[in-house]
């Protein structure tokens, strides 16, 4: 009862045949081996899995690989480009933005996500904007610090969309 | 040795690259060839006995490879053992097997496991098995379970006792009958929940030609899970590779040895084949260890000027269904008793424990383990003695407070306090919120009808945690030493091994920084490697802010000896005795002509080809140490908090939080400060919003991310920090450890507060979490005249 799905993965195109209730999160751990897509909980709660699908943020825990037939997805691993890192991955580094780094994927794919709605976004919107995406390392003091420092990064460097994915970084 | 360049400055983390980029090899990454996946079931109930289990239909399901029960484990697999024996204690340690035998007594109890050819197929057997219990009447909290007739869970626990262990120092009990004024109040810690962002969970390969074992697994001492398996599933320690890399988070919960990781050691011996166990979120909400869930009776008693004369507590402990394979029994005795007596001269103290075991999950370590509750419990009281004598909060504390020029100070809880100086760190604090200003806005928002509050919390921990012989003294199996080798290579390149066990606390920069500074290299040349059993020889792991304190002095040491090595083979080419080298900044030369020097990095390479080495100096440039402090760390501070309670909602809205901490040097003051946030958050976590919850039938009714609140991003404040630095004396970094000092320090700043916003309703006490609804029942309650006392729910 397998079907076959074509994606888009990190600018990577895919074909793939799966069980229809394979999770999205699960085809790109175990099937693309892209494994920094982590899996923290069952429920939606907590973020980590989230992955850009057709240039949205969404949790790829709570949806079905099937479900994205058709769709270019971008993960933590196609954040980087051209040998450089995204003004999100730089802001964590330089800012402290992360201590364990489980959630860190996940907590940058949906800053890409904030950004790109809002450019200039204010400290509050953007603690209410990661409502979703739980950590439970840093107090989020210097995760909202580097998605501010991002923020002025993207404006000053005309960035408004996510960074496009590039080869290489596309798994096995 | 010179402390310039590199401590004190803030290197972006060495382990962020591969952190930032999804190449992190946390252990659900780890992907071996032929590897099978295992899937657990566990018991949906409180307390049930097992009739019997019917696994014939999982075991015809297409994919899957095996499928065990209790019995497979017989003469196989050990029960996971206790390692913290509590000294002059009664305590009874009931055998808690990796697969339940005939008795399940907590939601979450293993009983079945299957191994299958993909995750979702072991799932799917699992509905297959048939189990048939009869469900049993359960207790779950710890003081009921010691009464008279309470559900009985082990034979050779009466009254459901794990252990009565006491402490005392002076005559508390005198000190309260002549007191001139006494108080006293109950206070509940509740139940916690770790969860670190990464369940548990462990790769297992068993190679059956040189049975060895390699196992992956999500730890935060890969070496004592080396020597527990060893026990568990009797394969000799020297067969037995253990490899923790990247860690998601632990807060105390990854200390602890579980059964899943044994039976999937088991499962690979048994299919010869790399087997996986990953928890769920809701498996790791009952299968891993919980934290707090202690009742606390304190009575203080004092002088009508406010001098604090004597202290007794009686403490229920709930220790779950098991004693864990953990800190489990030291967290409410030892890292709680020693430390209630806090920053003050308290002469005569007593403190009472019982560990008791409920139809519950295991306790143990969680985020400050035992000192977060000491430091809520001892602040709260000073709060609450204040308020009774009428007196500032502040007043109280200058005048119990340990004075500065009396350390090292020997306390009540008979600890020797190394070095602080508390008046200085509130001092610091009372000018950072404008405490004059504070009252007098306060006073103002009282006219309007708000309800605006300033908590503070003075607190002390003790921390670093080591030495060996005081492990040996409260019962711990194991040692608290550590061990480092630093090693350079013939290119000059460094590599480190710790035997700690950093997960998320940064100490790849910390030590790097700390190897750079003493040898005069690059930071970047400096490789820390941890969590690897084949690589790093032993070493004790990482909890009890212990990581830099005692494994970066390891470190230092090794260092000492790399210089004076390498000082010997620079003296021999530079044609002098070694007396009259000087080394600075990574070179060596002889006094007075630093212009002709050797590099230490050219060093390394003739230390390795060898080729001209002084007489009886054996090759290479690499030094191991192992150190065992003398002392514990002591740090300290003082936080404060700023709420405003909502009239009609009793919602806690926090408007400032400061920390003002002293850990003793800072290495890297920017990882530090995210120590600081982190702890913090999970201390206000503890006071507003976590709450594990059962049912009377032993169902955890929080049992996921959808019911119990792990703090977001608006729910927890911006941190305002700041430090005073007080050495530690004794060790050689002179740091005191930070990894615990905000969630130790936080609950009871937000609790202070929130009952200072609500002294105009003749409020005393709220119990945590200070959820709306709790809030606003006091408030109803006190508004309705009745507020006397306890006002929880």
């Amino acid at each position: 009862m397998r079907q076959t799905i074509r994606v888009k993965v990190n600018g990577v195109e895919r074909e793939n045949a799966v069980e229809p209730r394979l999770l999205l999160v699960h085809y790109l751990r175990e099937t693309l081996n892209l494994t920094g897509t982590h899996v923290g909980c069952d429920t939606g709660q907590c973020g980590a899995c989230t992955v850009q699908v057709n240039g949205e943020a969404i949790k790829s825990c709570m949806m079905l690989a099937v479900q994205a037939n058709g769709s270019e997805i971008t993960t933590v691993e196609g954040l980087a480009s051209g040998g450089a890192y995204h003004p999100i991955q730089q802001a964590f580094w330089d800012l402290h933005g992360l201590q364990c780094g489980f959630c860190t994927p996940g907590m940058m794919m949906a800053a890409v996500g904030i950004l790109k709605r809002n450019p200039n976004p204010t400290d509050a919107e953007i603690r209410e904007q990661l409502e979703g995406n739980l950590c439970r390392c840093t107090g989020y003091q210097n995760i909202v610090a580097a998605v501010q420092s991002a923020a002025a990064a993207m404006r000053e460097a005309g960035v408004t969309q996510p960074a496009q994915v590039h080869s290489g970084a596309a798994g096995e | 040795m010179a402390v310039t360049r590199l401590f004190g400055a803030s290197v972006k983390r060495r382990e962020d690259p591969r952190l930032i980029t999804g190449r992190g090899s946390y252990t659900d990454d780890i992907k071996l060839p032929g590897m099978v996946y295992m899937a657990i079931l566990r018991s949906p109930f409180g307390h049930a006995r097992i009739n019997r289990i019917d696994t014939a239909a999982a075991r015809r399901h297409p994919g899957v490879h095996a499928v065990y029960t209790a019995e497979d484990l017989e003469g196989k697999v050990n029960p996971m053992p206790c390692v913290w024996l509590l000294p002059d204690s009664d305590i009874k340690n009931p055998d808690f097997p990796v697969l339940a035998k005939g008795t399940t007594r907590f939601t979450g109890d293993a009983v079945a496991a299957v191994v299958a050819d993909d995750p979702y197929v072991a799932r799917d057997a699992l509905d297959l098995i048939e189990v048939d219990y009869d469900s049993l009447p359960a207790v779950v909290d710890e003081v009921q379970a010691m009464q008279e007739g309470a559900p009985q869970l082990h034979e050779i626990a009466p009254n459901n006792v794990n252990f009565h262990w006491k402490f005392a120092t002076g005559d508390a009990a005198t000190a309260l009958r002549d007191a001139e004024v006494t108080i006293k109040q109950r206070f509940i810690q509740q139940r916690l929940v770790p969860n670190a962002m990464e369940t548990r969970g462990a790769v297992a390969s068993w190679n059956p030609g040189s049975e060895e074992l390699l196992l992956y697994v999500t730890s935060q001492n890969p070496h004592i899970a080396r020597f527990v398996f060893s026990l568990v599933n009797g394969i000799p320690e020297n067969k037995i590779r253990v490899i923790s890399r990247d860690v998601g988070g632990g807060f105390g919960s990854k200390i602890d040895f579980y059964g899943g990781d044994a039976l999937t050691i088991f499962a690979s011996q048994q299919l010869g084949r790399p087997v996986k166990w990953i928890e769920d979120r809701r498996e790791n909400f009952v299968a891993t260890i919980h934290g707090r869930a202690q009742t606390h009776d304190a009575e203080m008693s004092a002088t009508r000027d406010g001098k604090i004369t004597g202290l007794k507590v009686t403490s229920y402990a709930n220790m779950g269904a098991y004693v864990t394979s953990g800190p489990g029994p030291g967290v409410p005795t030892w890292l709680f008793a020693l430390i209630v007596p806090g920053c003050y001269t308290i002469p005569n103290y007593a403190c009472d424990v019982y560990g008791v075991f409920t139809n519950t999950t295991p306790t143990s370590a969680y985020r400050g383990a035992g000192r977060p509750e000491a430091a809520y419990l001892i602040e709260r009281m000073v709060d609450l003695l204040s308020d009774e004598l009428g007196m500032d909060p502040v007043e109280v504390r200058r005048k119990n407070f340990i004075p500065a020029d009396a350390f090292p100070y020997t306390t009540a809880g008979t600890l020797l306090y190394d070095s602080g100086n508390y008046q200085g760190t509130l001092d610091k604090l009372l000018e950072m919120i404008d405490y004059e200003g504070f009252k007098r806005e306060q006073a103002q928002a009282r006219d309007q009808g708000r309800y605006l509050g300033l908590g503070l919390s003075t607190y002390v921990e003790v921390c670093g945690l080591a030495p060996s012989k005081a492990a040996g003294a409260m019962g711990f199996q194991g040692g608290l030493w550590e061990n480092a080798t630093v090693r350079m290579l013939a290119s000059g390149k460094v590599v480190v091994l710790t035997g700690t066990s950093p997960h998320g606390q940064g100490e790849e920069t910390t030590f790097a920084q700390i190897v750079a500074e003493d040898l005069g290299v690059p930071v970047e040349d400096v490789d820390v490697v941890h969590g690897d059993t084949g690589a790093i020889s032993m070493g004790w792991g990482t909890y009890g802010s212990r990581t830099t304190a005692v494994g970066g002095t390891a470190i230092r040491l090794a260092n000492l000896k790399i210089i004076e090595k390498a000082k010997k083979l620079a003296a021999h080419r530079l044609e002098a005795s070694a007396e009259d080298i000087a080394f600075d900044q990574g070179r060596f030369y002889v006094k007075g002509s630093p212009q002709k020097a050797e590099t230490i990095q050219n060093i390394a390479l003739h230390a390795n080809l060898a080729w001209d080495l002084p007489e009886g100096m054996t090759p290479g440039l690499e030094e191991q140490s192992f150190h065992d402090p003398t002392n514990f760390t002591f740090p300290f501070g003082a936080h404060a908090c700023v709420v405003e309670v909502d009239a009609e909602t009793g919602e806690v809205k926090i408007n400032r939080y400061i920390a003002v901490d002293d850990v003793g040097v800072v290495i890297n003051p920017m990882i530090v400060d995210g120590q600081v946030h982190g702890g913090v958050a999970q201390g206000i976590g503890q006071a507003l919003y976590e709450h594990a919850i059962y049912d009377d039938t032993g169902n955890l009714i929080t049992g996921s991310m959808l019911d119990y609140t792990v703090p977001n991003a608006t729910q927890i404040p911006f941190i305002e920090t700041e430090r005073t630095e007080t050495p530690c004396p004794h060790n050689f970094t002179g740091a005191k450890g930070v990894g615990e000092t905000g969630t130790i320090a936080s609950s009871q700043a937000v609790v202070n507060a929130v009952v200072d916003a609500l002294t105009p309703l003749g409020i005393r006490h709220i119990d945590m979490p200070l959820r709306p609804e709790r809030v606003w029942r006091a408030m109803e309650a006190a508004k309705a005249g009745q507020a006397n006392g306890q006002t929880g729910q």
